[in-house]
């Protein structure tokens, strides 16, 4: 159980350029976000807009060029168990039993091996994957190994938990199970999470904050409260509230989208690529 | 877009229920029926190794009418020895125990020459795989001296090392040195770099990485480098083992060459390549015990 006083993430001017053949390439620009303890925030945006990039530098593997990034008050200087991370790609040891894996931050820290069992049994009892202690990854569904994923880095009991599109690989069905497996979890927990996913839906049914990036060079477009009570069920996905927060998201994404897809888009090129406006306003249907 | 007019579609009558009837548990084969179950299940397998045997037979009985009949059309047969010859041969040299000892002497120096090139090019290879600066200095140094051969290393390695039996197991040594290494080197060239960050993230330090991430990651390629590494060093065996004088199933096939032993050459031949071969299956044992997870 992580004290709610824990796991504030602050990102303050953040830029992050890189070089490449062509010249310095902005990837992101004067991004700033806060979560405070125990708080979900997910960032929403268009592809390439330099979300995972943000991620990757609260994990520790990247340095801004300009800005701050702590948690804690404490600066980000390398990957730690503090900051634990799940990936889109599935990222479970092959050579380890699911038991092994989710031991692993365990025997990082230096337990011994008859206390690391137990914790991890415990854990693998509550998200009830006991049957597949002894399993190795091969042999598991796409969702199972996210699952453990998720309970491998909750095993250090980390400040805060980033996942990168971590359903992003799951077909439909499964990645709605795994919406509701996840907010389950937190609801327990009351973690710190950071959230960066692509899909409207998923970030409001999970967050209590939602970021908004643009189009690269990344920045934050704006920032929206998702004043959904706790704890979040499926049937919440249907009411008049959710959907006009989705509404409101779609918009600010879609411009965003139609910018990171190369350039603004005049009515004479929608034309061009036959998409017909029924005689709307460009800015309407925006 | 027109409405399509839809037929109304009659409600269908509510199925009757089943009849309910327990569905009998399938009677445990009897022996002969599981046999024949296992043959057509593994007809693949079957074929393929009757058809081996047979080209093996063929081979033979090539071997057999071309020595017997000393045929000679330009390449020359008059001298080979028959099959038959060999297999004479063979069955007095298994119960012969000094054949024994030109066996076991040579196993030795391939296993030390083997034990002394993985120990080495494994772990070189490992840190060479994850420190750029040692890969830098390390690697363009063993690419020139990767491709010079081992009968080509003999003179020199006379000249190296103090005796004959350091010689000969630094020519064995430099046979399974460089496919352990490069091998060793293309584990690391691609491991996943997701399974290091989530290492990282899970509080794995530098050492924790290489014991945890970067050497189980490896282990498949590297036990195919110990594989050919083993079937290497017997190749070289022969040039090895001209150096010495007396001892070794190497030495003792070059020397049959020159006390007109014919049949003995092939003996000899054929002797290093089963024991290359059998000592190849082991170390793939070795790999699959070592490597559960790897049993797909």
């Amino acid at each position: 159980m992580v004290e709610p006083s824990r796991g504030r993430i602050e990102v303050r001017d953040f830029c992050l350029r890189y070089e490449t053949l062509e010249g310095s390439v902005e990837a992101v620009s004067d991004a700033a976000l806060t979560v405070e303890p125990g708080e979900f925030v997910s960032i929403i945006g268009p592809s390439g807009c330099g979300k995972s990039t943000l991620l990757n530098a609260l994990a520790g593997f990247l340095t801004p060029t300009s800005g701050s990034v702590t948690v804690d008050g404490m600066p980000v200087s390398g990957p730690s168990a503090e900051r634990g991370m799940i990936f889109q790609q599935y990222s479970l040891f092959p050579w380890k039993t699911v038991r092994e894996n989710v031991e692993f931050g365990l025997k990082m820290k230096g337990l011994p091996r008859s206390e690391r069992e137990r914790q991890a049994r415990t854990l693998l009892g509550l998200a009830g994957l006991s049957a597949f202690e002894n399993h190795y990854p091969d042999r598991l569904s796409g969702g199972m190994k996210q699952r453990v994923g998720i309970v491998r880095a909750l095993a250090t009991g980390p400040r805060i938990l980033l996942l990168d599109e971590p359903f992003g690989a799951l077909d439909a069905q499964t990645r709605l199970i795994m919406q509701q497996i996840l907010t389950n979890m937190w609801q327990r927990l009351k973690i710190s999470v950071l959230f960066v996913t692509h899909d409207i839906d998923e970030a409001i049914f999970l967050s209590d904050r939602i970021y908004v990036m643009t189009a690269r060079p990344g920045s934050i477009k704006a920032e929206v409260a998702v004043p959904l009570p706790r704890p979040r069920l499926p049937a919440m996905t249907l009411s008049s509230e959710f959907l006009g927060l989705r509404r409101g998201l779609m918009s600010l994404i879609r411009e965003e989208s139609l910018r990171a897809m190369g350039g603004e888009v005049s009515a004479d090129a929608m034309k061009g690529l036959a998409i017909d406006l029924e005689g709307q306003d460009l800015a309407a249907v925006l | 877009m027109k409405a399509v007019a839809l037929h109304p579609v009659p409600s269908l009558p509510a199925p009757a229920p089943a009849p309910k009837r327990a569905e009998p548990t399938p009677a445990p084969a009897a022996p002969g029926r599981r046999l024949g179950r296992w043959l057509r299940l593994h007809r693949d397998q079957i074929r393929a190794g009757c058809v081996g045997l047979l080209a093996l037979a063929l081979f033979v009985l090539a071997w057999h009418l071309l020595t017997t009949n000393r045929v000679v059309f330009y390449v020359r047969f008059t001298n080979i020895p028959t099959p038959a010859d060999v297999l004479g041969r063979g069955l007095a040299a298994l119960r012969n125990p000094i054949f024994a000892d030109h066996v076991l002497l040579s196993c030795r120096r391939i296993g030390l020459g083997f034990l002394l090139a993985g120990g080495i090019a494994v772990p070189l290879g490992l840190l060479m795989g994850r420190f750029r600066a040692l890969r830098e200095v390390a690697f363009p140094v063993c690419e020139v001296l990767r491709p010079i051969p081992a009968i080509a290393w003999v003179p020199m390695a006379i000249m190296l090392w103090p005796t004959n039996e350091a010689s000969i197991v630094f020519i064995t040594f430099l046979g399974s040195f460089f496919p352990i290494l490069i091998n060793t080197l293309q584990g690391m060239a691609h491991v996943d770099p997701v399974l290091v960050r989530a290492a990282r993230c899970l509080g794995a330090g530098e050492g924790a990485l290489f014991r945890e991430v970067y050497l189980p990651a490896c282990l498949p390629q590297i036990f195919t480098g110990l594989t050919v590494g083993m079937g290497v060093a017997w190749v070289s065996l022969i040039a090895a083992e001209m150096i010495s004088g007396q001892y070794g199933i190497g030495y003792f096939t070059w020397e049959a060459y020159s006390l007109v032993q014919y049949a003995d050459i092939a003996l000899g031949m054929i002797a290093i390549g089963v024991l290359g071969l059998a000592s190849s299956w082991l170390i793939r044992l070795l790999g699959r015990l070592v490597m559960p997870w790897a049993a797909r």
